[in-house]
């Protein structure tokens, strides 16, 4: 191997970013007091450096290998892309995420590969790197492990025991996709895998009989990716792919990949990419979906082509859609119908709550919290304020939206 | 008027011995100055006479959390205002409770500032090796950082927690913490900026410049999250103006860059796929089971995990029909494993019915459901999709060919025969169904689970265990 690490390491930290988890947090608590080696774990995660690109850099994200045997068209490292190639060995990837760490440069590895030879050899190089972090070098940060859905049950078994996360890209929101853009991937195994994963998961939350201990299983569970824009399929049916992982697998997050211009790109690919702005309204949707009590088709019924607006946050589209239902009064709605406000988040709301039992609440208490009213106080009644005929407004999105949004840079 | 002259450097025991002084002569809050030691400054007045601490006052352990949290802020207010809500806690118990409440409104934006400086912390200081002559046991590592508050008692933990194996210094210009040998020194003594170099900078600069995607430049989003301030002191941001400034010709370079031809090793891998022989057909029932597996027969496979086909012996006596899959059986890809799976299990348990002797399958053999939250709300098949695989249900009774097939369930019911009558009509008694063949009607365990009423249950249960035994003395019979 002629190139060095510096130069390995640009081709497969640059082979990797392509991959937007990045999270380091919701694992068990863990840390080197006392005892031989490194590391922490603290419950939330910490972003150590950001990119211009927005993107957080919380783990060494990189490839074990960009070789791959697959030619899947959205992927820089498909088989007929003419990308250089590298391989780290176990041991250079153990050494580096040693020393970034020793730095505070990152909270742990985030480890992928390209497919090589076999899924099972793939996946034995990966878990040997795993291993050796944490029984050779008790390095007790995050680890992050792509899994590949082919790999044999007693690799993955492995993988669960020394990884945070699992996680398996979906790619794309519907079976007719992949087989367009990513034939040797099998969605059906691809799903197996997952449900597979989520019984270890469950698996290892309940005490084992003979010992009392739980056993131990990626405990920051599974996660899964979906490029966006790479094919046709709209946003309540992605929206709806992610419900139906959400509760088929308990995936902790579902993330959206605005579909990116990669060198020698494919000519499967459509010319012209998704604006930043879509993914970003997915992820709002999705938010919406979890935590505040929307179905996807609520989130998605405001348009006829099942597409989120780009110019208007889909929590502020449903509720101008549903103006017969506002305003709501302060002081006295309950908390499902705060949580569709605009403006109001899950914090707010309970301050909300809280507080309103000591007293009524006027507009500058909600300024207090921390409540957007630029926002928000079309759609409320507080002590002292009610909304003149606001919703009635036609043009209210243009009242509270903030002027001429940038909705991509190019 | 009474002055209180603090260290203020983030003590929270020096705070609150004044405030406890204080409280115990009921002294107004606009009746105190608030007042710290310059450190830096010449003109430091004289210090007070030190302040006797007063008898403990009682407040809600949240208020000491907060307040330990707060006192570490560098706004000169924060005593004045901690008073303020220790007297107010007096009479008004439940303060801490009203978020909107201004003084507890701004004690917690004061929180929160401190909290958010403890973690940008954590995330920005950056470790340099300081090279040894010889090698030592423990390396060594420094690092300069600025942070906003009096923080460094409170995030030195972290950094012991985490940085165990080595020894290290973090410098600051409020003072500094020192970890050697497993060992935490702290210091409020001002530090000046040392002389740090590390090789291994370089690659992480590497990193960063390749893990920078430069087609969605986002950089408000960035600096709303590591702001300017913190620039100074961390190695890859020296390059982010060059990024920035490159990042445009990087995807127009990228955009007019034509197609070329593939590189020579996905030719072999392309003609080794297609030279991959097709698997052997596989007769009998595994075959069945094979060629289920791909099954697209209806729309529901696009959405289950996996087709659940049938389980037991090839000859089996006995068939039981269920209606699909449920949650457990779809992630397992086994019929019959979850909560009426197992209701199943122990009835036939109960009459000595033989499952691993029986073929055990369901009419529908993908999960149909609706997603709801992290959970699964079970839906019906409809004629249309118990009509599609009604092709796989038909051959599994050819092939293993029982004598006598328990339908648990309408569904089931319908499968077989197509009729969609009353259950109850044909329930608990052999039927002659096809030659040679009989049929069983039952309910489906599932209808047991979803009874709400106790009694009920144990009499629907007791139902369904007689037409169990049913079968079971069926087969006895059968066998002479």
């Amino acid at each position: 191997m002629s190139k060095s690490l510096k130069e390995r390491l640009a081709i497969l930290s640059d082979a990797a970013k392509y991959d937007a988890s990045c999270a380091s947090s919701g694992t068990t608590r863990r840390h080197s007091a006392g005892k031989a080696g490194l590391g922490s774990t603290e419950g939330s995660g910490i972003c150590h450096a950001y990119a211009p690109d927005g993107r957080c850099i919380s783990l060494l994200k990189i490839l074990l290998t960009n070789f791959c045997i697959y030619d899947c068209a959205y992927c820089i490292n498909r088989s007929s892309s003419n990308v250089e190639r590298a391989r780290f060995t176990p041991e250079e990837v153990v050494w580096l995420t040693l020393e970034f760490y020793r730095r505070n440069y990152i909270e742990g590895l985030f480890l992928s590969s390209g497919i090589i030879r076999s899924s099972d050899h793939t996946m034995e190089e990966m878990v040997r790197v795993v291993r050796s972090l944490r029984v050779d070098h008790n390095f007790r940060g995050y680890i992050h492990l792509k899994t590949i859905p082919e790999a044999s049950p007693k690799l993955i078994e492995e993988a669960g025991l020394y990884a945070d996360r699992l996680s398996i890209n979906v790619e794309l929101p519907s079976d007719s996709s992949l087989a367009v853009l990513a034939p040797e991937k099998k969605p059906a195994g691809i799903r197996r895998a997952m449900a597979d994963l989520r019984l270890h998961i469950d698996g290892a939350a309940e005490r084992t009989l003979q010992t009392k201990r739980r056993k131990r299983f990626a405990p920051a569970g599974q996660s899964t990716q979906m490029i966006i824009g790479a094919d046709e399929t709209n946003d309540a049916a992605i929206l709806g792919a992610s419900a139906r992982m959400y509760g088929s697998y308990g995936l902790r997050r579902v993330y959206y990949s605005a579909f990116s211009p990669i060198p020698d790109a494919s000519q499967k690919l459509p010319p012209m990419r998704p604006p930043l702005q879509r993914e970003h309204r997915l992820y709002q949707a999705d938010w919406l979906y979890r935590f505040y009590g929307f179905s996807v088709e609520e989130v998605t019924a405001s348009r006829p082509d099942g597409m989120l607006d780009l110019a208007l946050d889909p929590k502020l589209a449903w509720a101008l859609a549903h103006r017969g239902q506002f305003p709501l009064d302060v002081n006295r709605a309950e908390r499902p119908m705060l949580l569709r406000v605009p403006g109001l988040g899950v914090k707010a709301v309970d301050a909300i709550i809280a507080s309103r039992r000591h007293g009524r609440l006027r507009l500058e208490d909600l300024a207090r919290l921390r409540v957007p009213l630029r926002k928000a106080k079309a759609f409320l009644i507080a002590e002292g304020w009610q909304p003149a005929r606001l919703t009635d407004d036609a043009n209210l999105a243009a009242l509270i939206q903030p002027p001429a949004q940038q909705l991509s840079l190019f | 008027m009474e002055t209180i002259l603090l260290q203020g450097r983030g003590d929270f025991a020096e705070w609150r011995a004044a405030a406890r002084n204080l409280l115990s002569r009921r002294i107004a809050p606009d009746e105190v100055v608030w007042s710290t030691i310059d450190a830096g400054s010449l003109f430091a007045p004289t210090p007070a006479a030190p302040v006797t601490a007063g008898p403990a006052a009682l407040v809600p352990k949240t208020f000491v959390d907060l307040a330990e949290t707060v006192i570490c802020h560098t706004e000169p207010g924060r005593f004045a205002l901690l008073y303020r809500v220790l007297l107010r806690l007096q009479t008004e118990r439940a303060l801490l409770g009203i978020p909107a409440d201004a003084d507890i409104a701004a004690l917690h934006r004061l929180e929160k500032s401190v909290r958010r400086d403890c973690h940008k912390m954590t995330a920005f200081v950056r470790f340099r090796e300081v090279p040894e002559a010889e090698p030592a046991a423990r390396r060594r590592f420094v690092a300069w950082f600025e942070p906003d508050h009096f923080i460094l008692p409170r995030i030195a933990p972290f950094f012991a927690r985490r940085f165990a194996d080595m020894d290290w210094m973090i410098l600051t210009p409020k003072g500094s913490i020192g970890f050697a040998d497993g060992n935490v020194t702290l210091s409020d003594e001002p530090t000046r900026k040392p002389a740090l170099d590390d090789p291994a900078d370089q690659l992480w600069l590497t990193y960063y410049a390749s893990i920078f995607n430069p087609a969605r430049l986002k950089v408000r989003a960035m600096q709303s999250e590591m702001p300017k301030k913190y620039w100074k002191n961390l190695p890859e941001a020296a390059l982010i103006p060059s990024l920035i400034a490159e990042a445009p010709a990087r995807v127009a370079a990228m955009a007019a860059q034509q197609m070329q031809a593939p590189p020579a090793f996905h030719a072999r891998l392309q003609q080794r796929r297609q030279e991959d022989a097709p698997p052997p057909p596989v007769g009998g029932l595994a075959g069945l089971r094979q060629e289920a597996a791909g099954c697209t027969r209806c729309a529901l496979h696009c959405q289950a995990t996996q087709t659940v086909f049938g389980e037991g012996p090839e000859r089996a006596a006995i068939m039981i029909v269920g209606e699909q899959p449920g949650d457990q059986e779809d992630l397992a890809g086994r019929p019959f494993v979850g909560p009426a799976g197992q209701v199943f299990d122990t009835v036939a348990a109960e009459v000595g019915l033989d499952r691993a002797a029986a073929y055990v399958t369901n009419a529908v053999k993908h999960f149909k459901f609706e997603p709801r939250g992290k959970r699964r709300i079970h839906q019906k098949p409809d004629a249309g999709e118990i009509q599609a695989c009604r092709w796989w249900l038909t051959r599994e009774l050819d092939l293993v060919s029982p004598r006598l097939v328990v339908a648990m369930g309408k569904t089931a019911l319908f499968a077989l025969t197509g009729k969609d009558g009353r259950l109850a009509d044909q329930r608990g008694r052999i039927m002659d169904w096809q030659a040679g063949r009989s049929l069983l009607v039952t309910v489906h365990p599932s209808y047991l689970l979803r009874l709400p009423d106790r009694r009920q249950q144990a009499e629907e249960t007791a139902r369904f265990r007689d037409d169990l035994a049913l079968a079971r003395r069926w087969r006895e019979d059968a066998a002479g």
